[in-house]
């Protein structure tokens, strides 16, 4: 049974047509509207690399389904900032080279400009506890945590 | 610094060829589509096929290897532009592509600086030389009156730039090729590179090429390629490992639009227009599949299994003295005889993402768009599995997650070279989680045994250390061979098991001294989720776990420090330095371990680690709080010394560092694949629980060893190996406990306290 949907997603509106309102968001980002922010880590929600903000909240878009999402405005890491106005955690990011392989990179990013703008001056705990659960192999979180505090403590 | 979006033929030759091009992480990848000329094959004797000078002068190094995050190719960039005096900002790498690179063994055994790194030296150094030669022509100055600067040769009062002299055109020098393919490749030509002494550029610090676009997202990672008519593709993997398909319903998947299911054995895939739709396929198919034996044993009886297996192949690598006759005399008069076991577990790559991989079967040309560390051999073993030509199939490699090894990326491709080959459209797999963990090849399990003598001054005049293990590489580390990859094995191509393993390499110098192995037959002969291959640091972290466990307790019970026991058996001036160094950078305080172990709720502790990968040397002190009531091993800080000799970019040196100690205290303290005795049961995040940032230490300090008149010798590896040990060590210390299994889990620590009086 098709279903008519719009998505909001970085202030622009897409008309879509699913068969399965179950179907997660992640899938639509990525599958019907070729936005690859979003990344697929496991599909269960214990990662954060599908991370995007729904209302300006993370949540792990894999585990969401589209029906959830109703008129919510959507945003992805893509609207969080550019090359010439890089967001104040991605010039922290770059500054400190944090990333390995950056394929978790989505998900601390979002979810790290969600946590700032609910504790703008958070403490290195603040920022651990902030950020706990989400995954990283290669190992970057020494530098990802710097990177935060160059915002949080600067 | 940027991508490149022109294929090195078309760049060079002005061809007019008609290409697309996008940027990926860490690499400058071009893709030649269809209608443009095809390039000659590469030969590896032509400097062109590594170093090319753009018409405006800039300069492009061609690597046969790949960078996963580590800035490997920021150091073969700084290796060029010091060989051609041009600054390292113009200066960009290719890599990862079989079209436009040769085969230097892609991603392998921290060998990128080490190895791969010295062709691209010889090559830089060589095309200065004829660039010299062209420009002495050209401004009628002999040669010994040239200078360069910044990629602009000058003498007798006149100059010219690179880029005037071959800008756009290739090179046509030949170079001396050792007439080897992989890692041991090595070209060099008649000029000799510059001396270390001569360095302006190499060993400082200079930015890695894909931070910018990995932070700022317009990076493309493998998995988001999309070719037209492109299919979704999912495998489903058996419910018994071993099985394979008896039947299935077709009619149970028919509500979705367009699936259709490919089954050969225990292969079994299924694709749809909509990737949702093939997830919803791979769910929801109903599939018969064959009774078979379980294949493993109960989990908790492991090394029992492994002690009591049969023996496949083993080696004495190291002998010196008589060890037999050493330990039958036993203990001398005021001496010891010690001996301990230890055990490691299957661990997994664990990629941040499960596999993907896009190939396009046509009938002129396959196209390989993987995530594989090793494309060259990726492009082999498609073309192998497909029956055709190598040069018929082109493999673009564009950053996955983080590999580790040979994790499920090179499978992927040959699973969507199957699809694609039998539905006629470019196919598109992507793993679900359970592969990515369940699935991929493991780090073998190993049981390690250490017997030492101590005479009565404390010095060890015996050890005999064996290990008994599931081989290092049930299969091969690369995919080229079919029968190495899991749809081969998964259809019946059969195996290519090989017995092997390896001894810690340390430089405790002992009168009489034996390291062993023995490995043992896999669980499961073909299709296995525990077969193994290489994880970083293959075997490195589980012998090195064991060997200096076991020299911390012949320390210990000798009434030593740990340093200092160490040091009395390390005459090498080099591995003495990193000790030192290590010991002076923590602070250490000059004790017997575990004589000062408190009472209350947390314990507090430090151990040391010594490993040598190679001539990279490193000491690891760790630091560590154990709480009494949770059992929880929670490090706090890690003090490493590191020498890999000649230290090309000491920022990426830094970092890579800094990610073999997040990632090896993972494996030491959380990681360890479970399974029962159908499947493996460690299918996602939960089962396989890595570190969190809360667990990661408050501090990491790194003191790098600048031994510039050697190497550079390999740093992707080198800091994984002592990890667990200085853990383990620390843990001792802290509570008086030996852990001799890792990983050293709350839940193993907690039983151990409650255990010990």
């Amino acid at each position: 049974m098709t279903e008519a949907i719009t998505l909001t997603v970085n202030g622009a509106k897409h008309a879509l047509s699913v068969d399965d309102p179950q179907m997660p968001l992640l899938y639509a980002l990525r599958d019907e509207l070729g936005l690859d922010n979003p990344r697929f880590g496991c599909g269960l929600g214990q990662c954060g690399a599908c991370t995007v903000h729904v209302d300006g909240v993370a949540v792990r878009s894999c585990i969401t389904p589209l029906s959830a999402v109703g008129n919510a405005p959507v945003a992805t890491l893509a609207s969080l900032g550019t090359a010439e106005h890089p967001h104040p955690l991605q010039a922290a990011f770059m500054a400190e080279e944090a990333p390995y392989c950056g394929y978790c990179l989505n998900g601390w990013l979002m979810t790290a400009a969600a946590l700032i703008k609910q504790k703008p001056r958070a403490t290195e705990a603040e920022v651990r506890e902030g950020l706990t659960g989400l995954k990283c192999r290669c190992g970057a979180h020494m530098a990802m945590i710097r990177a935060v505090l160059r915002v949080t403590q600067a | 610094m940027n991508a490149i979006s022109l294929s090195r033929r078309s760049l060079l030759a002005a061809g007019g060829a008609l290409v697309v091009g996008f940027p990926a992480p860490g690499a400058a990848v071009a893709q030649v589509v269809a209608g443009a000329a095809k390039p000659k094959a590469l030969a590896p004797d032509q400097l062109s096929s590594w170093v090319a000078i753009q018409q405006n002068g800039d300069v492009v190094g061609y690597f046969g290897k790949v960078d996963l995050g580590q800035g490997t190719d920021s150091g073969v960039a700084l290796i060029i532009a010091e060989e051609l005096d041009v600054p390292f900002k113009r200066v960009s790498i290719v890599m990862g592509d079989t079209d436009l690179t040769v085969n230097q063994g892609g991603a392998s055994g921290s060998t990128g600086l080490e190895e791969g790194a010295v062709t691209l030296r010889y090559a830089a150094a060589e095309a200065r030389r004829v660039l010299l030669g062209m420009a002495a022509e050209k401004l009628g100055v002999p040669v010994a009156q040239l200078s360069v600067q910044d990629g602009v040769v000058s003498g007798g009062g006149k100059s010219v730039s690179y880029g005037e002299l071959i800008g756009g055109r290739q090179f046509e020098v030949a170079m001396k090729w050792n007439g080897k393919i992989g890692n041991p490749l090595l070209v060099q030509g008649q000029a000799q590179p510059k001396k270390v002494s001569e360095y302006k550029q190499v060993g400082k610090p200079a930015p890695r090429f894909d931070v910018a676009g990995k932070v700022l997202a317009t990076s493309k990672y493998v998995g988001d390629v999309r070719l037209p008519g492109m299919l979704h593709g999912r495998m489903i993997r058996p419910p018994v490992a071993g099985a394979t398909v008896v039947s299935f319903d077709a009619a149970s998947v028919a509500h979705l639009k367009g699936v259709r299911v490919m089954a050969k054995g225990g292969f079994l895939g299924v694709v749809a227009p909509k990737e949702w739709d093939a997830v919803r396929a791979s769910r929801e198919l109903k599939v018969v599949w064959s009774d078979v034996k379980l294949p493993f044993p109960a989990f908790d009886t492991l090394h029992d299994h492994i002690r009591a297996a049969k023996v496949l192949g083993k080696e004495e690598e190291t002998k010196n003295g008589d060890v037999d006759a050493a330990l039958a005399a036993g203990a001398p008069a005021g001496g010891k005889l010690i001996t301990a076991d230890y055990e490691w577990p299957f661990q997994s790559h664990a990629s941040m993402a499960p596999a993907c991989a896009l190939v396009d079967v046509r009938p002129e040309k396959v196209t390989v768009y993987t995530g594989t560390q090793k494309p060259h051999y990726c492009q082999l073993g498609v073309a192998a599995i497909l029956g055709r030509k190598p040069e018929e199939v082109h493999a673009v490699w564009i950053s996955g997650p983080g590999s580790y090894g040979r994790n499920d990326a090179g499978d992927a491709a040959i699973d969507a070279a199957l699809l694609s080959r039998e539905f006629g459209a470019p196919v598109r797999v992507q793993g679900m989680r359970h592969e990515g963990t369940g699935w991929d090849p493991k780090g073998p399990a190993s049981v390690h045994t250490g017997r030492a003598i101590v005479d009565a001054n404390g010095q060890l005049t015996a050890i005999d250390f064996a290990t008994k293990a599931f081989s290092r590489v049930d299969i091969n580390s690369n995919e080229s061979d079919p029968k190495h990859s899991l749809a081969g094995q998964m259809m019946g191509l059969g195996t290519k098991h090989e017995p092997a393993f390896g001894v810690p390499t340390g430089a405790y110098v002992v009168a009489n001294k034996r390291l062993t192995w023995e490995s043992v037959e896999p669980l499961l002969a073909a299709g296995s989720p525990l077969r193994t291959s290489h994880l970083r640091d293959p075997v490195g972290p589980q012998l090195i776990f064991a060997y200096e466990s076991f020299i911390d307790e012949v320390a210990h019970m000798t009434g030593q420090d740990a340093i200092a026991f160490r040091l009395r058996h390390l005459p090498d001036p080099r591995a003495k330095k990193v000790l030192e160094a290590a010991a002076e950078n923590f602070g250490w305080d000059t004790r017997v371990s575990a004589s000062k172990v408190a009472s209350g709720e947390i314990m507090r502790g430090r151990g040391v680690s010594y490993g040598q990968r190679g001539k990279t040397l490193v000491a690891i002190i760790a630091e560590v709080e154990v709480n009494r009531s949770t059992g929880k091993v929670q490090p706090t800080r890690f003090a490493v010394a590191h020498n890999c000799g000649l230290i090309v970019n000491p920022s990426a040196l830094y970092h890579t560092i800094e990610g073999n100690i997040i990632h090896a205290s993972s494996r030491a303290l959380h990681e360890e694949v479970r399974f029962d005795e159908k499947n493996v049961t460690s299918v996602d995040w939960e089962t396989y629980p890595i570190l969190d940032i809360t667990e990661a230490p408050q501090k990491i300090d790194i003191v790098l060893i600048n031994d510039q008149e050697k190497g550079p010798y390999g740093a992707g590896e080198g800091s994984t190996r002592p990890l667990a040990g200085a853990i383990g060590n620390a843990i001792f210390d802290a509570t008086g406990i030996r852990l001799r299994r890792a990983p050293f889990t709350a839940d193993r620590m907690k039983a151990a306290l409650g255990t010990h009086v």
